[in-house]
């Protein structure tokens, strides 16, 4: 899904836990996630650093989406 | 005796489904699961499974490092002949698995190894080109057909036979290129394949072609904080109830749903119909598939331009590849028309 949003010509970044597996596929922009049941959360922590965690993740993605890329890249910080 | 090591998950351990997924490494003495059958067919041939290792496909996918070298610590203690893991079918946690830990204990101990899946399993993929991997079908169905074919190529791996190519005996390809003997010479094989391609009738190539399917990297957003950012997921995030009825695995379709005024994602109202992982926390708490709440945040503080009105939600649990595929093309479509600049695709 991944390859053909972008192929249509959009800019995507793919938010996920098992990286090997998004590199076979052809993501460019990578944003390496939590955990494959709670990608984007931690339910061992409270609510409020869960949230943090959520947020400071996507604001990475949105970082990811602004970076010029030409090859796969992981956005691992 | 040759000493076989057998690795599965946690599924065909019988331990459990996903809610076991994050069971640590462990060995046990002879065989379990499939190994019971696999393990009749290699005594045929002198073989047998001494211990059985089972990891959870979650703490494996999650903890690479740690389980390959927890694992092999395992197998080294029955110093075996061969190592085979498997068969993953189209389970791609496990899939991933057994490549890795196949290929760790390939390069380490240094002994013949074997897997097998099902052709679209990622793990395939990825490890192909260090392993040799049986083909299966893609579900517990094709075990029965499976296992003859694994134990067959686990002899002669084990005890140096030659193979066969890939179609006899029945292993993925890996791009290997071995030189034989043909009867006829090239220019005549050459020949008889341009007449039956131009008479339109089938034949079999000698040099076939590597199929790289990428896609250049779109340009940058140039200001996000002006840009009009979709949500899509594979990880199965739909209203209450699955009104759209997606299937919990193999999916035939997506959804489309309206999130206008949703600033959060609550129990009441979401949940996830994606199989093959834990769905309780999903369940509990939707945003952790699907980052709604911190996108609406972001709406309001201006870091965003703004959030889609839909988000479009499908299965990726042992879907199909052309499926996915026809989903993304028509999703695309719509959120290209809809004027959206950005996709964030979140996957389990």
């Amino acid at each position: 899904m991944v390859k053909e949003i972008e192929r249509a010509g959009l800019t995507v970044v793919h938010m996920c836990t098992i990286v090997p597996i998004s590199l076979t596929v052809g993501a460019n922009r990578i944003v390496p996630t939590v955990a494959i049941p709670h990608p984007l959360g931690n339910p061992a922590s409270d609510p409020k650093e869960e949230f943090e965690l959520r947020y400071h993740l996507v604001e990475r993605a949105l970082k990811a989406l602004e970076t010029p890329v030409d090859t796969q890249t992981v956005f691992d910080k | 005796m040759i000493k076989v090591v057998h690795y599965i998950n946690q599924f065909y351990a019988g331990i459990g489904g996903e809610e076991k997924a994050e069971f640590k490494p462990e060995v046990r003495e002879g065989v379990v699961g499939p190994g019971m059958g696999l393990n009749g067919l290699l005594k045929k041939n002198d073989m047998e499974i001494v211990a059985t290792v089972i990891c959870g496909d979650s703490y494996f996918n999650e903890n690479l490092e740690e389980a390959k070298a927890e694992i092999l610590d395992m197998v080294k203690k029955y110093s075996p002949d061969m190592f085979i893991a498997g068969p993953a079918f189209n389970a791609g946690r496990y899939g991933v698995a057994c490549g890795a830990i196949a290929k760790e204990v390939s390069e380490k101990l240094n002994i013949p190894v074997l897997t097998a899946m099902y052709i679209e399993n990622p793990g395939v993929d990825i490890y192909k080109k260090y392993l040799y991997i049986v083909e299966t079908k893609n579900s517990a169905v094709g075990m029965r057909d499976a296992l003859p074919k694994i134990a067959s190529m686990a002899a002669k791996l084990a005890k140096g036979e030659e193979l066969g190519t890939p179609a006899e005996e029945g292993f993925i390809e890996r791009g290997i290129r071995k030189n034989y003997f043909a009867a006829e010479r090239g220019s005549k094989r050459a020949v008889d394949m341009l007449v039956k391609k131009i008479s339109g009738q089938e034949f079999v190539t000698e040099f076939k072609m590597p199929v790289f399917d990428r896609v250049p990297p779109a340009a940058p957003i140039k200001d996000i904080t002006k840009a009009k950012v979709a949500l899509v997921t594979s990880g199965g995030i739909v209203p209450k109830g699955n009104p759209d009825h997606i299937e919990s695995s193999n999916a035939s379709k997506f959804g489309k749903y309206d999130i206008q005024g949703v600033d959060n994602l609550t129990p009441e109202n979401y949940e996830t119909a994606h199989g093959g992982y834990d769905p309780t926390y999903a369940n509990d708490d939707s945003d952790r598939v699907l980052p709604v709440d911190a996108l609406r945040k972001m709406e309001k503080e201006g870091k965003i331009g703004s959030l889609h009105r839909y988000f479009y939600a499908t299965v990726g649990n042992g879907t199909a590849v052309a499926s996915a595929k026809k989903f993304g093309e028509a999703i695309a479509k719509e959120l290209i028309a809809d004027g959206v600049d950005a996709v964030i695709l979140t996957s389990t």
